[in-house]
């Protein structure tokens, strides 16, 4: 990073502070305050005291590992399916697409830009029953073989695991497609040229060449897929049944609903434990300066 | 031959994937002109533009909209602001202190909103702060920020360190440098962090659901609930308009930005 000789060396404090102080007040405490909003005891309408009553965590893990292990399996079933459907659009885009690339990439962001939930209202109406997906997923025998997979159970493809998981991957498509964009547009073509002049097959040219290259791409387009996607309950909701509901439906039911907030507080604290260790483990090489 | 069918597979591929994500959009806007039968606007019956001349004609619908976006304009300003100065300390400065400047912008990046959402609950539930518009834009300030310091620091890092210098050397106070340099320069990708900032405000359900009260009901919100008892035309109709006008900001920002380069 390029940065000019020191100047006054207050001058980047007074531009850090408002920023990180909102952060503090609004980001971090908020994580303290939930932290001691799990260990205590009470209800809603008499208030709550701290009694530092920690088996509210093994209760709720007890009470709601299905919703937390399947959250975790759909939101990485969903990222591996995004980067399989991005990395042909991305590539085409920074490689191929000529003066087309402006164009392609509004129509990646244009429905970035239109509300996550009527879009996902209209998967609702693509996949509902008797409509022409369905159809065509009968005659095809795609109902079948999900049928096998085991993702659907009668002929319906909505309200299934199947919808839910196809419902996040297509939501978080995006926040995969960019990043990898942005590392393909600076691979040099040359560099997959030399590959083939040297013989190089197709498939070794993409494992040798391509893939690494696009590897810092691959990291934030998988982080950014993963974190928003594990915890997401519009999906399932929508989507799904009852035999697909995510952690986030609990929480947000607990808290809003149940009124139960130390047994809501105790989960949504152990999401984000999980979460920021699976992140440290899966970022530690890069680190964060990379990733801002 | 062989390289010919492999080059077009994979146009062909990208094509399938656009239309995967675009398909959507579509629907929503066929439905916009359906005339549903029953309450559910979930089978195609008959066409009419009856919804289009009258978008607010649900009740509450266009209350809820005003809202958010009152909402997005003080979020993502406010968020704009703060995440600028951010990424000018990060990007033009060397200080200490800045391992744990990254991490605090990343982190909110990286906590899922449902975490967030009720973090914050928390904190106005103990503080005695009653729920509302007011909790709602806070929370949309505080994770619209990060977005808005990578945006802005993106742009920052191409450019040229010696133009400033050039300023200062002709004379320029450190001022004069920053409002006739520096800040025109990183203005793209200040107007794109305010843009996603506002997109993101505008259309976050799961934070505002826990931080709303009956009375500050979002557009995002208004729809949830709707959906509940049968999702109105217009809200299909305002979906459309949403997409339209979204395509037309980034057309627009890209022959801008266009424009200016044939010009530099």
């Amino acid at each position: 990073m390029s940065t000019a000789p020191t100047r006054r060396n207050w001058v980047p404090y007074a531009l850090l502070l408002p920023g990180l102080l909102w952060l503090a007040l609004f980001y971090l405490t908020p994580m303290f305050t939930l932290g001691s909003q799990s260990l205590q005891e009470g209800n809603v309408y008499d208030g709550y005291r701290l009694t530092g009553n920690v088996s509210v965590y093994p209760q709720a893990v007890e009470a709601y590992w299905p919703q937390l292990i399947r959250s975790l399996g759909y939101a990485a079933t969903a990222t591996v399916l995004a980067l399989l459907l991005a990395f042909p659009l991305a590539y085409f885009m920074a490689q191929r697409a000529g003066r087309w690339k402006n164009i392609l990439l509004i129509l990646v962001i244009a429905p970035f830009f239109t509300s996550f939930l009527i879009r996902t209202l209209a998967w609702r109406l693509i996949l509902g029953e008797g409509s022409w997906v369905s159809e065509l997923a009968q005659r095809t025998g795609a109902t079948t073989l999900l049928q096998w997979l085991g993702l659907i159970t009668s002929d319906s493809l909505l309200n299934t695991r199947f919808a839910v998981i196809m419902g996040l991957t297509y939501n978080f498509l995006p926040f995969m497609i960019l990043p990898l964009f942005a590392a393909l547009e600076r691979l040099d073509p040359r560099l997959v040229e030399a590959a083939r002049d040297l013989y190089a097959s197709g498939w070794q040219t993409f494992r040798r060449v391509i893939w690494p290259l696009s590897l810092p791409g691959v990291v934030a387009g998988t982080l950014l897929t993963f974190i928003p996607a594990a915890g997401d309950y519009i999906n399932s909701r929508w989507l799904g049944n009852t035999q697909t509901v995510m952690i986030g439906q609990v929480i947000d039911s607990l808290f809003l609903r149940v009124l139960d907030y130390p047994q809501a507080a105790a989960l949504s604290f152990i999401l984000l434990v999980l979460i920021v260790t699976m992140v440290a483990v899966y970022v530690r090489p890069a680190g964060t300066e990379e990733l801002v | 031959m062989l390289n010919w069918i492999r080059q077009h597979l994979l146009a062909f591929a990208a094509l399938v994937v656009l239309a995967y994500m675009l398909l959507p959009n579509l629907v929503v806007a066929i439905f916009s002109f359906n005339d549903p039968r029953g309450r559910y606007n979930y089978q195609w019956s008959q066409f009419s533009t009856e919804a289009w001349r009258n978008p607010c004609g649900n009740p509450g619908i266009c209350e809820a909209l005003g809202l958010s976006l009152r909402i997005g304009l003080i979020a993502s300003l406010t968020a704009t602001v703060l995440g600028t100065l951010v990424a000018f300390a990060l990007g033009r400065y060397a200080f200490r202190g800045r391992g744990i400047t990254n991490l605090l912008i990343f982190m909110p990046m990286a906590t899922p909103e449902v975490v967030m959402g009720s973090s914050l609950l928390t904190l106005f539930v103990m503080a005695g702060f009653p729920s509302g518009a007011v909790n709602i834009t806070i929370a949309h300030i505080m994770f619209c920020v990060s977005f808005v310091v990578v945006a802005v620091k993106a742009r920052i890092s191409t450019l040229d360190p010696a133009l400033e210098e050039a300023a200062a050397d002709l004379g320029a106070s450190p001022l004069q440098t920053f409002a006739r340099v520096t800040l025109p320069l990183a203005a793209p990708g200040i107007a794109a962090g305010a843009l996603l900032a506002f997109s993101l405000s505008f259309d976050d359900y799961i934070i505002t659901n826990f931080n709303a009260s009956p009375s500050s009901i979002t557009f995002p919100m208004y729809v949830w609930g709707a959906s509940q008892r049968g999702t109105p035309v217009e809200v299909f109709v305002i979906g459309t308009l949403m997409f339209l006008i979204a395509l037309a900001v980034v057309v627009f920002g890209q022959v801008l930005s266009a424009r200016r380069e044939r010009n530099a």
